[in-house]
């Protein structure tokens, strides 16, 4: 038995491994978009057999609890969607030449690389492993960023990858920092880099060195999530990529990092005489969504648009976690999985509706439900969810994010308030342009793939209407784990 | 006790050398020197890493120090070397920030963090306490020479010296797992960013005088 399920984590790592080094060697635009889904859909499949099969003991390297399986599952599902939807966006720009066969090899290549990285980092019990999961996942995500070449890709790519390096080396700096602080307890060696063992002595680390360890890991983390004064690469790495890209971005790369800020948080709430870490995550996360929410009106790209968006519910979920306890923990996790499927359900949309129109200027689009009425109702719905209005899933979370806020800091809950209602004004604002009015642009027709798009947006009307017992039950479970 | 405290000083002498060759990085004018002094950083943290393997007993270090030795001391100083007069920008002076407020950065910067490290790790061993000491001021002057350029070559050698701070905290943490994992996966971004310069040709940090042209790259103007 614990053979077999040890092999759930390993395919969820040695497929998309696998079928990298496959899609590097294999040529042909069909063959590889669709071995890019079937990989896809092989590693969502594996991820859902980690709540069936029996887990593994958490090793120095790999961990399954129930923290992490919540993450991989989100994962996985996302990363098999946008592959739908990769398919068709690519076979477009193949057509347009935007792209070349060899490119799209690499890119196909690269597509599973990340998957793998990420997943990696989300398995991994090892902060030395965490970390260079993650650095995987972003050089792949930068490589991406930059295909096609022109001037403000490669612009983009080089800011991302600069602010992120950096971002890596604090990181970096602060997991130096924490095993510095565990080596005294725990002694030296691999076990001194252990999650698990981490946590258990968590209370006898030296606490000044946890606090300065915290900073720079919020400093180096906090700049992967897109987190306000550390966001400079974000909306640009989303608007210059292609949009599967982005959709990952802001569905799945965001996460990972924030996975991995909750880990060190968790651990710096096992220490009774560290700093809290939840004012200090608390205050970045405020400071994202009114800073996201005053640029929103600024934005003429609309592409960008949604990147600031991205921003400004990253800074709900990571506030969210910064209160604390089990109301607020259990909406910062719900808001993160319905701010996943929400944000990449919008950029399937964006992304065909920017091929159809070929423009990202939010100018130059305009009466999307008369031309395009699949893709217009279903931008409508997109931002609708994403604006927080109900019954969408993500009207659930902020309200429940903001209810428990204003039972423990009602000043607070004003501040957050007043973002969630500029975010608002913003996007309908946009999004009246965008969807109604006098057709403006291109009207030829959609070759698009629906079923993704509906797919994420149904799920979230579900989640807005009805939550499952046991998936509640679940993410209480998680949200206590989360302290 | 003799040998312990030569070992001591040794690990110092070179952790000091680091924080040294870090602001003289500061104030180079002239790409070519700027690199030259970046190997000799390298090469510092070569003898700095390899001396740590030495006293700790812990030959895999070595590894690391080989890796800093030959890719960061010798490969890349060459492969950039080249680039720089491929793209004909070997004449440049350039710093976005004049030598002496620089200078003066530097210092505030080496002084916070020995402010902060001291403090906070006043109970742990007196070598790996001011090892992180150096470390963090090597990290904080490489960020500020990335922060202080506009040139991408000058600014890739501020992001490797930034690193070369990290290595040597990690090296000086005893006994710390996967250092030598995470200098390769360093060096192979370190490798990707070169690659990537030079592939593209990026000479600039991509900022123009021209405010409209810079709009019009991010599809915002008006």
């Amino acid at each position: 038995m614990s053979a077999y399920s040890f092999d759930a984590v390993a395919a969820v790592l040695l497929i998309p491994i696998g079928s990298a080094a496959l899609l590097v060697a294999l040529p042909g635009y069909r063959l590889t978009a669709r071995l890019n889904v079937i990989a896809s859909f092989a590693t969502f499949l594996a991820a859902l057999s980690l709540f069936v099969v029996e887990r593994p003991q958490p090793g120095s390297y790999v961990l399954v609890d129930d923290l992490n399986i919540v993450f991989i599952v989100l994962n996985t599902f996302v990363g098999f969607t946008t592959s739908i939807f990769s398919a068709s966006y690519i076979a477009h720009e193949l057509e347009t030449r935007k792209l070349t066969p060899v490119y799209l090899r690499f890119y196909h290549a690269m597509y599973q690389t990340m998957m793998f990285g990420m997943n990696l980092a989300f398995v991994s019990n090892n902060i030395g492993l965490m970390w260079v999961a993650v650095e995987l996942a972003t050089l792949t995500t930068v490589l991406m960023v930059g295909i096609y070449r022109t001037h403000a890709a490669l612009e983009a790519a080089w800011k991302y990858f600069i602010l992120g390096s950096v971002g890596i080396a604090f990181a970096l700096f602060g997991t130096i920092l924490v095993y510095m602080a565990a080596r005294p307890v725990v002694g030296e060696g691999l076990d001194g880099m252990v999650w698990t063992i981490l946590i258990e002595h968590a209370a006898n680390f030296d606490p000044a060195l946890l606090n300065v360890a915290f900073i720079f890991l919020l400093l180096g983390y906090g700049t992967k999530v897109g987190l306000a004064p550390l966001h400079a690469w974000l909306p640009d790495a989303h608007a210059e990529g292609p949009t599967p890209i982005s959709a990952v971005l802001s569905g799945l790369l965001l996460n990972v990092a924030l996975y991995a800020l909750l880990r060190f948080k968790i651990l710096l709430v096992a220490n009774p005489s560290a700093i809290a870490p939840g004012p200090l995550m608390a205050t970045i996360g405020l400071i994202s969504v009114v800073f996201a929410a005053f640029m929103l009106y600024r934005r003429r790209d609309i592409k960008r648009l949604f990147a600031y968006s991205s921003i400004e519910h990253m800074g709900i979920i990571v506030f969210a976690f910064g209160m604390g306890g089990p109301l607020a923990n259990f909406a910062g996790l719900l808001h993160m999985v319905m701010h996943s499927l929400t944000k990449s359900a919008i950029f399937y949309t964006v992304g065909h509706i920017s091929q159809i129109k070929g423009t990202q200027r939010i100018s130059k689009i305009r009466g999307l439900t008369v031309t395009h009425p699949a893709l217009g109702w279903g931008l409508i719905v997109g931002v609708v969810a994403i604006a927080g209005l109900p019954p969408l899933g993500i009207f659930m979370s902020e309200f429940l994010v903001v209810s428990s806020t204003f039972a423990r800091a009602p000043l607070l809950a004003i501040v957050l308030v007043f973002g969630l209602l500029l975010a608002f004004g913003a996007l309908t604002l946009r999004l009246t342009s965008l969807a109604f009015g006098e057709p403006r642009g291109s009207t030829a027709s959609a070759n698009a793939s629906y079923v993704p798009m509906f797919a994420h947006l149904s799920l979230v009307l579900i989640a807005g209407v009805y939550l499952p017992a046991p998936f509640v039950a679940w993410f209480q479970h998680v949200a206590r784990l989360l302290g | 006790m003799q040998m312990h405290s030569l070992s001591f000083d040794i690990s110092h002498t070179l952790a000091g050398g680091l924080v040294l060759i870090s602001f003289m990085m500061l104030y180079q004018d002239r790409l070519y020197s700027l690199l030259n002094v970046f190997a000799l950083h390298a090469l510092v943290l070569t003898l700095s890493v390899a001396w740590q393997a030495y006293v700790q007993n812990a030959p895999h270090l070595y590894i690391t120090a080989m890796i800093a030795l030959v890719f960061k001391a010798i490969i890349i100083p060459i492969a950039l070397h080249r680039i720089i007069k491929q793209l004909g920008i070997h004449r440049d002076i350039e710093s976005a920030v004049g030598i002496g407020p620089t200078m003066l950065a530097g210092m505030a910067l080496v002084a916070l963090s020995m402010v902060l490290m001291l403090r906070v790790t006043a109970e742990a061993d007196p070598l790996a306490r001011e090892d992180l000491t150096f470390a963090l001021s090597v990290v904080l002057l490489g960020l500020l020479v990335m922060v202080t350029r506009r040139n991408a070559v000058s600014q890739v050698v501020g992001f490797m010296s930034l690193e070369n701070g990290l290595v040597l905290a990690a090296t000086g943490a005893k006994g710390m797992p996967l250092v030598v994992e995470i200098s390769v996966a360093f060096s192979i971004l370190i490798a990707f960013i070169v690659i990537g310069i030079f592939l593209f040709r990026i000479r600039e940090r991509f900022d123009s005088v021209d405010v409209s042209a810079l709009d019009d790259f991010r599809g915002e103007r008006r």
